[in-house]
């Protein structure tokens, strides 16, 4: 394939002069003031994010996040595999709930099909789906500490996120990617125990969550370094599509869970949505850590009433999804995450467009930056809140 | 010195007795807070178990991490002032060994006494600021260069607070020699009852806690490390440095802390001595002797106790921004300090 | 959801026709073509050079405040089809005719934009075409702001310009990268260097099935 061949070195060619030209933009920006480079090697970035910011002392003049060092080309990769196979490939968009990432593209493939999970598979569905946000969010809640200085609450989060890691593990075989999600229901059904493990495990989390609430947010450093910090509108937030807890804490009374009707369990449990007015760093963590303990309360009323039945709709052997368009978006831990799926009656996707939360929220990074001190950057981006899997795709 | 030992030692032996114990005052407590504090009393604090594979529990891990250092390759940015760049590190060591010669540690175990050891040690406490800012500019490098400046501020900021802390207690021992505030710790009295001597941790109680947020920020510890901010920075004005150069600093940033809290007991704790009347003791010539070999265990106790409380601080809290550390300083300490003297004067005078 | 159900049965969906006859009193001749899915979403594909309007009729008549996303479609089914041909024999015949979806169209290339409204929380699917002689389209950025990123990415993954747009770079990819790699005739380069196997992956379904998974 000798087309292919030259394809491949022109291909390279290229490469080599794009880097070369990107290094010639970076001289070239440095005829005033001091041009700082964070990342994409850096402590505080969560991944390979590059963030190019022009200083005027401490102060910040433009900043301008320069994504794509972890662009894997997920869209192109779904047209050419089948609905399994994007299952196990879109764990890795958010990995660190990863669970969630697959339950928006199963629904649409379901809605397509026009089939439904079972009731079980759909209660069970969201409490692993609640259990991926749980994962999550105590994650962000002890790297919170680290990005502002306090070193001692991360080991806490990665102790007490390993008792959840452990429950996915049981359930599905995976830790961090499960890949468990079938069209028309689950791969497997529940382990036996499972259930007490879980109430146990959200009591601890519960105590985790308090603990963090004390340590690092009664902190008067922590309160006056997030206070007032990154503040971002109402109407900004709903223009540049900030979704999740960044949108809720800008005062927007908005969640998938409750505003949509999909075929998941979340109706069956009496939770809360929680808001903060403020829209500063602060109420973005602070939402966060409300969200994770409605969470565990959550999961605790789901784990009370899981119905019986089939863990499957009955499903051919191998599916072929009729033709159509579909759009399923949910209320992941990063945010609003949704999956645009065009079938063309194959066994795989025509088109997937893969709308992910964090490419959204980092998105406003350039408009929120400007003005602010060189460690308040660190701060906003700690409180947005993103994973670079899910910016870059 | 001499009284110390039967026989009258020649001049050259006291003085490399003098060296030998310096070097010792400095670096015994380095090793011993970054062992027990930082590999232990962190990692226990943090629900994990620290070092573990270096000898018992551990124990060998200082060595170890000695041996990685000296062994790694010594790089010198291109760009770097060469000169400037490598005697950095020594300059801030060389604030720590000077610190440690005014602090007494026994009746008769001293390496100077000066009659302005308070001023000495004051004034020398300011040269690490002059090797970190040097070690920030010669580094050729953005980051290192942000962690200097920010340092600089910060570091001039507190010594202020620093100072006026301090003036409170030598209005209240009534003189600037290091040994004769401990003589009036141990000595005095407090309200008439000299049960527990006038340990200026009691009487002076706001300025013992000036001074200690003080040294935490000379030390860059946690609230007040800016300079370093290892999750903007990565380590700010060390960024650049490698193996022997970049231990030299580790141990100085330790050593200095050491120091620090030998010299807060000194000045607050009551140094290296237990209340006279415990004894019956009145004055300096009446301590016995044994109290020279008791006195340096009681100051690192008592060093132990103080780092104990700077290193749990340095592990619980987040860091301030730049310009609320320095609001902190000028808006909060120096005004709570200025007011501390008054307080003093006032109540020295009037009782 | 079930697709049992007869047509006549689902009542109809007064909320989502009424976002389409809103907009059609907006828009007039540039809406072409709308599609309802009662109680499910809705679909409109407005003239290309309508494509800022029919945005800003959405934000500021019509309320959908929330910006989803931005991208395209390509309608061409892939010359390489998923990669699985053994590269040793002739390329097998595909079939090339370009279908568009729902809401219908008339180019390859179609911009597929969404947006939702946080009060009534519902959404809108907008389409346009894009003509493959001038692939360029007006910039949504003077109607939302978070347009700027998706269209930088729409613009470097299928060569589609956008006019208005003030800073029309890559965001992915490096600055001088050649190719739009999400249009159709871009080859998965991975899938040419080694074919994949074809084989169908098939579990045994839960609760016990004595077939294994058929081996293609």
């Amino acid at each position: 394939m000798t087309s292919t061949e030259s394809l491949i070195d022109r291909r390279q060619m290229a490469y080599i002069a794009a880097q070369a030209s990107d290094a010639r933009l970076n001289v070239e920006l440095e005829t005033e003031g001091m041009t700082l480079n964070i990342g994409p090697q850096h402590p505080a970035t969560h991944g390979t994010l590059r963030i190019i910011a022009r200083l005027d002392g401490e102060q910040v003049v433009w900043a301008e996040p320069s994504c794509g060092y972890m662009h894997r080309g997920y869209e192109k990769l779904t047209e050419v595999r089948t609905y399994p196979q994007v299952t196990a490939l879109v764990n890795r968009i958010d990995w660190l709930g990863s669970f969630a990432n697959e339950v928006p593209f199963i629904l649409a493939a379901e809605k397509l099909m026009g089939i439904e999970a079972p009731p079980r598979a759909q209660h069970i569905r969201t409490i692993l789906f609640e259990l991926s946000r749980i994962a999550n969010v105590s994650l962000f809640l002890g790297d919170l500490g680290v990005q502002l200085g306090a070193i001692t609450p991360v080991f806490m989060a990665f102790r007490d996120r390993e008792y959840v890691l452990n429950l996915i593990e049981g359930a599905t075989g995976g830790r961090f990617h499960p890949n468990f999600d079938r069209i028309g229901g689950l791969k497997d059904d529940l382990p036996a125990g499972f259930v007490d493990e879980t109430r146990a495990v959200m009591k601890k989390l519960r105590n985790f969550c308090d603990e963090i609430e004390n340590l690092l947010f009664g902190n008067e450093i922590f309160q006056s370094r997030t206070r007032g910090i990154g503040v971002i509108p109402k109407d900004v937030a709903l223009q540049y599509g900030l979704s999740g807890a960044n949108l809720r804490a800008s005062g927007v009374d908005w969640d998938l869970r409750r505003d949509q009707s999909l075929p998941m369990a979340w109706n069956k449990a009496d939770w809360k949505v929680w808001t903060h007015p403020d829209g500063d760093s602060f109420a973005r963590c602070w939402v966060r850590l409300q969200e994770v303990r409605e969470s565990t309360r959550i999961v605790d009323q789901l784990l009370e009433s899981i119905p019986s039945g089939p863990i499957m709709a009955k499903v051919p052997r191998i599916i072929k999804v009729p033709e159509g368009e579909a759009w399923v978006s949910t209320e992941n831990p990063l945010g609003e995450m949704g999956y645009y799926v065009v079938s063309k009656g194959d066994l795989g996707p025509f088109r997937t467009k893969i709308r992910s939360a964090s490419f959204n929220n980092i998105s406003i990074v350039p408009w929120l930056l400007k003005g602010v001190y060189v460690p308040d950057i660190v701060t906003i981006l700690a409180s947005l809140y993103f994973i670079l899997g899910d910016i870059d795709r | 010195m001499t009284a110390l030992l039967a026989s009258d030692l020649p001049y050259w032996a006291q003085s490399l007795l003098r060296v030998l114990g310096g070097v010792v005052a400095v670096l015994l407590p380095a090793g011993t807070i970054v062992y027990v504090f930082l590999f232990k009393m962190m990692s226990f604090m943090q629900s994990r178990l620290g070092p573990m594979e270096a000898g018992p529990y551990g124990s060998m891990q200082l060595f170890a991490e000695v041996g990685k250092w000296l062994q790694k390759e010594d790089i010198t940015p291109e760009r770097a002032d060469r000169f400037i760049f490598r005697i950095a590190p020594l300059v801030v060591l060389t604030s720590t060994f000077l610190l440690v010669a005014v602090v007494p540690f026994g009746p008769d175990a001293w390496f100077t006494n000066f009659e302005a050891g308070v001023f000495y040690m004051l004034a020398v406490s300011s040269v690490s600021v002059l090797g970190i800012l040097i070690a920030g500019w010669a580094s050729a490098n953005k980051y290192s260069l942000l962690g200097g400046l920010r340092a600089a501020g910060q570091l001039i900021a507190y010594e202020l607070p620093m100072v006026l802390a301090v003036v409170g207690v030598i209005i209240q021992a009534g003189t600037m020699n290091l040994q004769g505030i401990v003589l009036a710790q141990n000595t005095g009295e407090i309200f008439g009852w000299n049960g527990l001597g006038n340990p200026y941790v009691l009487t002076q109680f706001v300025g013992f806690v000036i001074f200690m947020i003080a040294v935490q920020a000379e030390l860059t510890q946690t609230p007040f490390d800016m300079p370093i901010a290892e999750s903007e920075l990565v380590s700010g004005y060390m960024t650049e440095y490698s193996g022997f150069r970049f231990l030299t600093f580790f141990i100085a940033e330790f050593a200095t802390a050491g120091v620090f809290a030998l010299i807060a007991s000194v000045l607050f704790l009551g140094g290296w001595g237990i209340p006279f009347a415990w004894f019956g003791w009145e004055g300096l010539d009446d301590v016995d002797n044994w109290m020279n070999v008791v006195g340096p265990l009681i100051m690192v106790t008592k060093m132990m106790l103080l780092s104990f409380i700077i290193m749990w601080v340095r592990f619980s809290y987040p860091r301030f921004r730049e310009d609320q550390l320095q609001r902190f300083a000028w808006k909060v300490l120096v005004p709570v300090s200025l007011v501390n003297i008054m307080f003093t004067a006032i109540l020295k005078v009037a009782f | 959801m079930s697709s049992d159900a007869p047509v006549a049965e689902i009542p109809g969906d007064l909320l989502r026709e009424g976002i389409v006859d809103g907009l059609r009193a907006h828009l007039g001749e540039a809406l072409l073509d709308s599609l309802v899915k009662p109680g499910d979403d809705v679909w409109v594909r407005v003239r290309t050079d309508a494509w800022r309007e029919a945005a800003r009729v959405l934000r500021h008549e019509m309320g959908f405040d929330y910006f989803c996303f931005v991208s395209a479609v390509d309608w061409m089914p892939s010359p390489y089809g998923k990669g699985e041909d053994d590269p040793t024999e002739p390329t097998p015949e595909r079939d090339d005719t370009i279908r568009q979806g729902y809401a219908g169209g008339e180019t390859r290339l179609q911009m597929l934009a969404r947006v939702t409204s946080s009060t009534r929380h519902v959404g809108v699917n907008v389409k346009c075409d894009v003509s493959d002689e001038t692939p360029v389209v007006e910039s949504w950025i003077p109607v939302y702001a978070g347009a700027n990123w998706h269209e930088r990415e729409t613009h470097e993954m299928f060569g589609i310009g956008f006019a208005g747009h003030p800073d029309l770079r890559n965001i992915y990819l490096p600055t001088e990268f050649e190719g739009h790699p999400l249009r159709k005739d871009y080859p998965l380069l991975a899938r040419m260097v080694k074919p994949w196997p074809g084989i169908v992956d098939v579990e045994p379904l839960p609760g016990g099935d004595d077939e294994e998974g058929d081996a293609e």
